[in-house]
């Protein structure tokens, strides 16, 4: 009779949450199946044929980007590969070292500007990064963060600081204050809880929001094509763009990058399902 | 009031002072470009042939993606940080030159296509060395066609001679670009006699010409990049017009010809495409003026350019190199060599940039029926006068610095007030404060501060590389809607209500769709709910670019899966960037595909935390399933949505991607929101940044008014 008693529900039901869910599956599917088509089909042209399965299977194009070398014939889609995981992994690490502190006081203490502070964070998401390029070029050559990896983290991090911000305290907010209190009494400092309590407690909330820091450097081009300078240093969107010309664009290869720079994005996701599920609170939950 | 005066460098008198400036080490020479593939390779083969004839020096190559190269050179070069040299197309070169950004080059020997060095020329002098050329050509199928068709009659003439479903000819009709060769050959263009004027008999016959052919079915609807190619590599486009990089995208087993574009009959004038010249740009700032002329010189030398010419497959300018054996039995080359004789430099003045929206919007116009070619260009016109018009009035900075100093002060003394009233408490929060300091010290550096500096932007107008302060004009003209009827698609209240209502449509959707797909999710019976939710969440994982080009592919009127499935289902295709309402909802599609994951997990986050006996005495109290969800799920999801909900509804009022990729503001800018037109203000309206600077102050400023209406709800969770 119902889903929620101990009873199976009836077939009827479970047929039409599968339809459902299929039909929502395959809405999904498509597209993402037709970037696949495109980087398996040895053309650069884009397909405008409906089917999204390829008549013909190459892996040129995977090879091409693959073995792009720079000037000396060194291999760059390695290098660039590991400038990629570098800037991202430093993004996470500095957004939420940066970030947790901050996060924390705002739920545990009470203290002048708490609430025009959260607001103040939420406010810098709404800055249209257009009018922000060129002063934060000035800014980063003045700083000789220019060219530099860590510049470019820096910059990735301060953005994905709200965020991270807005989740973390959503989810310490859920973390009972009572073991606090008790550590209190024990005489443990503040510092000490935090380490040694909370955020051991926060996992979840820690990985999703390292995810979150993590796609925000993996798939940005403009600022890293702006304030990088050597083929180098470059990360992997930049040389994803470089298949988008100005009158037309290479698919084929561009669609192989696409894959080859979603792969690792999907396996965070597959590997943090359950954190992703629990911790990704994005400031709510409890008052 | 920053006023750059043109930076004009006697190269020839620095190059003397740099050369006695050898010190230990190899001098660097950079080079920017945005080659890539075989290109590159052959700018590459040539450099290295030059660096190993120079053995203390040393030349640096960079490939900028072309999107970023134009931002990247102009952040770089006043700081000392740019190139030597860049490789750009010549259109730039007006802007650059009163920007100061790039140096005159002293004439060239002869030898060099006249057309590729003249399109160089900016305001008499010679800026930059031609090094390639690229041009539309005629694209011919030869197992359909065996010649190419000389004269527009002959094209005409070939519907009925091919099978069924094939079309005569496919190009990017919509295009400006793509229209310009007829409007040169009906001898139009976007200049006259008095500066840039779009509204000309010439250019209104131009029009006419091409809606025939739509009318008499010579061309594909909605042709589309990728459909060009499509249509040409299946057989289905007997000719096509296209440039250069159309070679990498034919099938190796087409059999194809190029040939110069046809000839308008009844005129007798070949029509004519844009030339653009890849030039070699000497940066005013480069460090080795004299080394990179020297690079230069090399680049051009005939042996050089047959080498570009064959590996790059460039259509090179330099003149003796197609006497090189491998190029004098190349059709290809030889064709687009040809196509060089017909035709018309695109104008490197910095006001050209200014031309394109309007001439798009007219095409656009015309090609979909829509409006009369006259009445097309007259609009066009005064779209393009108000573009291009100039700067407003100076306005005296004085009152302007001392209402800030005023402001500064006020603000201090409120703020040194509030600290003494509550002193105790500011004791009390500065343990906080050192919690916080971390995140609000980076943000305020790297977040903030470049910001106020974009936002003080606003009140500067920009004018090819001037600056006139002209105080809160900007805001005026936006806000009294000065320039535009108020329901025009250019007030900023239109656009707003747009925003609007692309904000709220698409958070619906985005929280509909999450949380019931959560719900099911959530159902322990479910079998593979694991798949189902790994499934579900990969629109988050590739990278949007690609998956919103993809998405409007798929609203193709005429080859697009949506209409396919349309027309399975016994339904008429529908036009979907012809109409607002159509053109709205493929945006609010796409987003909706890539904005529903996260909402979908935070609902299974927060479903988690609910007990689900509450519901199950629901439902012993008699609850259906709907008013089970109403009255007890929702309220316990509510804390964890709103957050989402706020945050949601802030990135997709900046959601500039996907209107700049899917619709691109079709039909005639009526989707575009907020944060695009800014974009467009700043980039293809003739740079006005101080303008679009205004434009995204306001964006801030309404979201600021959002999220204070936002806060009290919020209040109540954050207390």
């Amino acid at each position: 009779m119902s889903s929620l008693s101990a009873r199976a529900p009836s077939p009827l039901r479970v047929a039409m949450a599968h339809a459902l869910l299929i039909v929502a599956c395959a809405a999904v599917l498509y597209p993402v199946l037709w970037v696949l088509k495109m980087a398996l089909t040895p053309s650069q042209a884009f397909s405008m044929d409906p089917s999204p399965f390829p008549s013909t299977i190459s892996l040129q194009n995977f090879i091409d980007v693959l073995s792009t070398t720079d000037a000396y014939g060194g291999r760059l889609f390695f290098r660039q590969l590991a400038n990629s995981l570098i800037v991202a992994v430093v993004t996470s690490a500095l957004g939420i070292g940066l970030s947790c502190t901050a996060a924390y006081a705002m739920s545990r203490f009470r203290f002048v500007g708490r609430e025009a502070g959260m607001s103040m964070f939420l406010i810098t998401q709404m800055f249209p990064g257009v009018v922000m390029l060129i002063p934060l070029y000035i800014l980063l050559d003045s700083l000789a963060l220019l060219d530099s990896l860590l510049g470019l983290a820096l910059v990735y991090s301060t953005t994905s600081i709200p965020f991270c911000t807005w989740n973390l305290k959503g989810y310490f907010d859920t973390i009972p204050r009572e073991l606090e209190e008790a550590a209190l009494m024990d005489g443990a400092s503040r510092w000490t809880i935090f380490t040694k309590i909370v955020l051991p407690l926060a996992k979840p909330a820690l990985a999703v929001t390292g995810l979150f820091s993590f796609m925000t450097a993996w798939n940005e081009f403009i600022l890293a094509a702006t304030l990088m300078s050597d083929e180098r240093a470059y990360t992997l969107p930049v040389v994803l763009q470089k298949y988008v010309g100005d009158f037309s664009t290479e698919w084929g290869r561009f669609a192989a990058g696409a894959v080859l720079v979603s792969v690792p994005v999907m396996a965070l996701f597959f590997a943090l399902q359950k954190q992703l599920v629990e911790g990704l609170t994005a400031g709510g939950v409890k008052g | 009031m920053p006023i750059r005066a043109p930076h004009r460098l006697t190269t020839a008198a620095l190059g003397l002072l740099a050369a006695p400036l050898a010190h230990a080490g190899p001098t660097e020479l950079r080079l920017w470009h945005a080659y890539r593939g075989q290109e590159e390779a052959a700018l590459e083969a040539a450099i290295d042939a030059w660096d190993a004839a120079h053995p203390d020096v040393v030349v640096l190559s960079l490939s900028i993606p072309p999107d970023a190269l134009k931002t990247k050179f102009e952040a770089a070069a006043p700081r000392g940080n740019g190139p030597d040299l860049l490789i750009s197309a010549h259109e730039r070169v007006g802007e650059w030159v009163t920007a100061g950004l790039i140096a005159p080059w002293p004439e060239p020997e002869a030898g060099l296509h006249p057309a590729t060095v003249e399109a160089l020329r900016y305001d008499g002098r010679l800026y930059g060395l031609p090094l390639a050329s690229k041009s539309l050509v005629l694209f011919i199928n030869t197992a359909l066609v065996a010649e190419a068709p000389a004269d527009t009659d002959a094209l005409r003439a070939l519907r009925g001679a091919l099978p069924a479903g094939v079309y005569p000819l496919a190009y990017q009709s919509t295009d400006a670009y793509f229209h310009a060769p007829w409007m040169h050959g009906f001898g139009g263009g976007v200049r006259g006699p008095d500066g840039f004027q779009l509204d000309t008999p010439e250019n209104a016959a131009a029009l006419t010409f091409a809606r025939s052919l739509v009318t008499e079915g010579l061309l594909p609807e909605e042709p589309t990049g990728a459909l060009v190619t499509q249509l040409f590599n299946e057989g289905l486009a007997a000719t096509v017009i296209n440039g250069p990089w159309f070679l990498g995208e034919i099938d190796p087993s087409v059999k194809f010809k190029v040939a110069p574009l046809p000839i308008i009959s009844g005129l007798g004038r070949r029509a004519a495409p844009y030339l653009t010249v890849e030039g070699l740009l000497l940066s005013a700032h480069a460090g080795q003026p004299a080394l990179a002329m020297e690079l230069g010189a090399h680049l051009i030398r005939p042996e050089v350019a047959a080498d570009r010419a064959a590996i790059g497959r460039q259509t090179v300018a330099t003149l003796a190199a197609y006497d090189d054996p491998r190029l004098t039995d190349d059709d290809v080359i030889e064709a687009f060599r040809a196509q060089l004789d017909a035709t018309v430099p695109m104008p490197n003045v910095p006001e050209m940039g200014a031309t394109w929206e309007p001439s798009a919007r007219a095409l656009r116009r015309v090609m979909r029926g829509g409006m009369g070619p006259e009445e097309a260009l007259e609009e066009a016109q005064r779209e393009l006068v108000y573009f291009s018009r100039p700067a407003p009035p100076a306005v005296d900075s004085t009152p302007y610095l001392l209402a800030l100093g005023a402001a500064v002060l006020a603000g201090l003394v409120t703020l040194g007030r509030q600290a003494s009233q509550r002193r105790a408490e500011l004791a009390d929060s500065l343990r906080a404060f050192a919690w916080v300091a971390p995140a609000a010290l980076s943000m305020a550096l790297l977040v903030l501060i470049p910001f106020g500096v974009g936002a003080a932007v606003s009140l500067f107008a920009h004018r090819s590389g001037t600056w006139t302060f002209v105080g809160l004009t900007h805001f005026f003209d936006i806000l009294l809607a000065r320039d535009w009827p108020i329901t025009s698609n250019f007030s900023f209240y239109a656009t707003l209500a747009v925003t609007v209502l692309w904000t709220v449509s698409n958070v619906c959707l985005h929280v509909g769709i999450g949380v019931a797909l959560a719900m099911l999710l959530r159902e322990p019976w479910l079998k593979l709910r694991g798949m189902y939710r790994v499934l579900l969440i990969l629109p988050w994982a590739v990278p949007n670019y690609i998956t919103a080009l993809i998405w409007k592919g798929m609203f193709h009127r005429q080859f697009g899966a949506i209409n396919g499935v349309l027309v399975a289902l016994g339904l008429e295709p529908v036009s979907w960037f012809s109409k607002f309402s159509t053109a709205f909802a493929a945006n609010l599609a796409t987003n909706t595909w890539m904005g529903f994951p996260f909402m979908m997990v935070v609902t299974l986050g927060a479903l988690q935390a609910i007990p689900r006996d509450l519901e199950q005495a629901a439902e012993v109290d008699g609850a259906n399933a709907w008013q089970r969800f109403r009255h007890v799920t929702l309220p316990l999801l509510r804390p964890a949505l709103l957050p989402a909900v706020v945050l949601g509804s802030v990135w997709t009022f900046n959601m500039f991607n996907i209107i700049y990729l899917v619709s691109g503001g079709e039909p005639d800018g009526g989707t575009e929101i907020l944060i695009s037109e800014a974009y467009r203000w700043a980039f293809s309206r003739g740079n006005r940044y101080g303008y679009a600077s205004a434009y995204a102050v306001l964006v801030f400023g309404v979201l600021l008014l959002y999220s204070r209406a936002t806060n009290r709800i919020l209040g109540r969770g954050a207390a």
